[in-house]
């Protein structure tokens, strides 16, 4: 299947049952509520070297936000619900309360439950005060600046990981153009981030390696300076670059979206062949077909 | 379901069957011939009301019912619109659903209120939310607004929930209080706070405190903000300077944990 000038490979990405969850941050400025939202998403790329893949999901304007102030919302996600409670507790513990005038606000209705904030009032030693409103409970810290105010439990709901792109393109220039597009373009959706740097990821990987211990190792098939001795490749001749996007969602539906326009916007800004990674059906829960996305 | 209220009593009725979970299911005759206590005799309901329709959701009860006491009585679920002014113990023992007042209310609202939200557009008399004679806990959850003033010891030994009052306190304003949040968005009366251990008692304008009550600092309380936004929402007056601050901190009171708060607003 053609789109644009792109080939689109019928083929499937391969994604996994994950574990999610919406993080409010709110500051006394867009500035730093972005600051401590960043900081909370760095180093959260890929679950295998970062215990959580996390990202921005969009900006908040303050009509939107529970303190009407200026907030950032952050999606987390790992493997199981207990793991995104830890990641929740180590990442609003040390990025979200360090950062000046935030609060932190539960962003997700969901059956289960972490706390966050029930643990972090600890830092309180003994301070800490609850508030109880509309349902909600929310600790009070006191911190240098005054109160860091946190809710007491985050939602935490069955989601999807791994979702991903090929982009095949000429060179690098045009392919990471290509790659930015699709980026902007996924960044509409709601309910998914791209944990990846900007969105981008260069360093696909494949599972396992020659080197015992390794649980992954570099996604050789695509890497173009091994297309002439790789024991298979999948960089066509053309080809001489190839970035990956991938996308995590707190339900299939955005994560198949966030693919559709990503392939969209891809093919026009000058891919040549926009395919995804697998593992042959046999490690992921769900299968998203690219086909399947566009004939939808 | 409406009940008109169709002839003032000579003396106090205890209406305490006047609750959703009384009332539904019933025909009008049944509801019209529940018991109120009407000095020391038992009266069936018909007597002083109209009972029209069945129950739905809400109900509805129009009059002066300034001397039917116990409205709403032990409710934890549904609606009751009260097109006038109410009587005393509005609301005692309630857990759920909500009470609209669209007049007055008479002292003792909500004792014993573990949750659910009360709303009285008029004034309300003294102890609001507060602890019985002799009990050590006054309300442990829920909300109370009243848009105009409140008497003397609202929210006496509350335990937790929302007392909101958007005109002036009384004398006492959260006497004995053991933890949640009195906001009064006029002035509060004279030794506000006395004996708090725990909890928030704020005001828009400035108060004499008691001399067991230290100086902070001034600053912009962000909890305060979800707060007033939620009473902003519930059609309460909070204006933009009450949701910015800042606010001064006193803590208090020293003759109990010291653990307790007194924010008032420094525009």
């Amino acid at each position: 299947m053609r789109v644009e000038n792109a080939e689109v490979v019928d083929t499937f990405a391969e994604a996994f049952a994950m574990w999610g969850s919406r993080v409010i941050i709110t500051a006394v400025s867009p500035v730093w509520a972005m600051a401590a939202a960043r900081a909370m998403t760095g180093f959260a790329t890929s679950v295998i070297g970062c215990k959580c893949e996390a990202g921005i999901e969009r900006e908040l304007p303050s009509a939107e936000t529970p303190d009407g102030r200026p907030g950032v919302s952050v999606l987390l996600f790992s493997m199981s619900a207990d793991s995104v409670g830890k990641r929740l507790l180590e990442r609003v513990g040390q990025c979200v309360m360090t950062a000046p005038t935030t609060a932190c606000f539960n962003g997700l209705t969901a059956e289960q439950e972490a706390a966050v904030g029930g643990k972090l009032r600890y830092f309180g030693d003994g301070y800490q005060i609850a508030k109880f409103l509309d349902g909600r409970r929310y600790w009070r810290i006191p911190v240098m600046d005054g109160e860091f105010v946190v809710e007491d439990r985050f939602g935490v709901k069955s989601s999807v990981g791994g979702g991903n792109l090929l982009i095949l393109g000429p060179d690098l220039p045009v392919t990471l153009a290509a790659a930015e597009a699709a980026v902007a373009a996924m960044r509409q959706v709601p309910g998914v981030i791209l944990p990846f740097p900007d969105g981008i990821v260069r360093s696909g990987s494949k599972p396992g390696s020659k080197y015992k211990g390794l649980p992954a190792s570099t996604n050789d098939a695509y890497c173009p300076t091994l297309r002439a001795f790789a024991p298979s490749t999948e960089v066509i001749p053309e080809a001489g670059c190839v970035l990956e996007i991938v996308i995590d969602g707190l339900d299939l539906e955005g994560v198949r979206e966030a693919m559709r326009v990503g392939i969209g916007a891809a093919a026009a800004h000058g891919a040549l062949r926009i395919t995804a990674g697998n593992y042959g059906g046999h490690l992921g829960q769900y299968q998203i077909g690219l086909h399947s996305l566009l004939a939808a | 379901m409406k009940l008109a209220f169709h002839h003032r009593p000579e003396v106090p009725i205890e209406a305490e069957v006047i609750t959703p979970e009384k009332l539904a299911g019933l025909s009008e005759a049944e509801v019209s011939a529940l018991p109120l206590q009407y000095g020391n005799e038992r009266v069936p309901l018909g007597e002083f009301f109209r009972v029209s329709g069945r129950y739905e959701g809400e109900i509805l009860v129009e009059g002066d019912l300034s001397r039917v006491k116990m409205i709403g009585s032990g409710m934890s679920a549904g609606r009751i619109v009260v097109d006038g002014d109410a009587g005393m113990h509005l609301g005692v023992g309630m857990s759920g659903g909500e009470i609209v007042v669209k007049g007055n209310a008479g002292d003792w609202v909500a004792p014993d209120l573990s949750g659910g939200r009360i709303t009285i557009h008029g004034n309300a008399g003294h102890l609001v939310g507060s602890a019985y004679r002799g009990s050590a806990m006054g309300i442990r959850g829920g909300e109370i607004l009243i848009h105009g003033n409140a008497g003397n010891e609202a929210g006496n030994a509350m335990r937790r929930g929302l007392i909101a009052i958007g005109g002036d306190c009384g004398d006492f304003g959260g006497v004995n209080m053991c933890a949640g949040t009195l906001i009064v968005l006029g002035r509060l009366g004279a030794r506000c706070g006395a004996s708090m251990k725990r909890g928030s008692i704020v005001s828009m304008q400035p108060a004499p405190l008691l001399p067991t009550f230290g100086y902070a600092c001034r600053y912009e309380p962000l909890y305060l903000r979800l707060y007033l936004l939620h009473l902003k929402r519930l059609g309460m007056s909070v204006g933009e300077a009450h949701i910015e601050g800042p606010y001064r901190r006193y803590s208090g009171d020293a003759i109990e944990t010291n653990r307790g708060e007194i924010l008032l607003l420094d525009a």
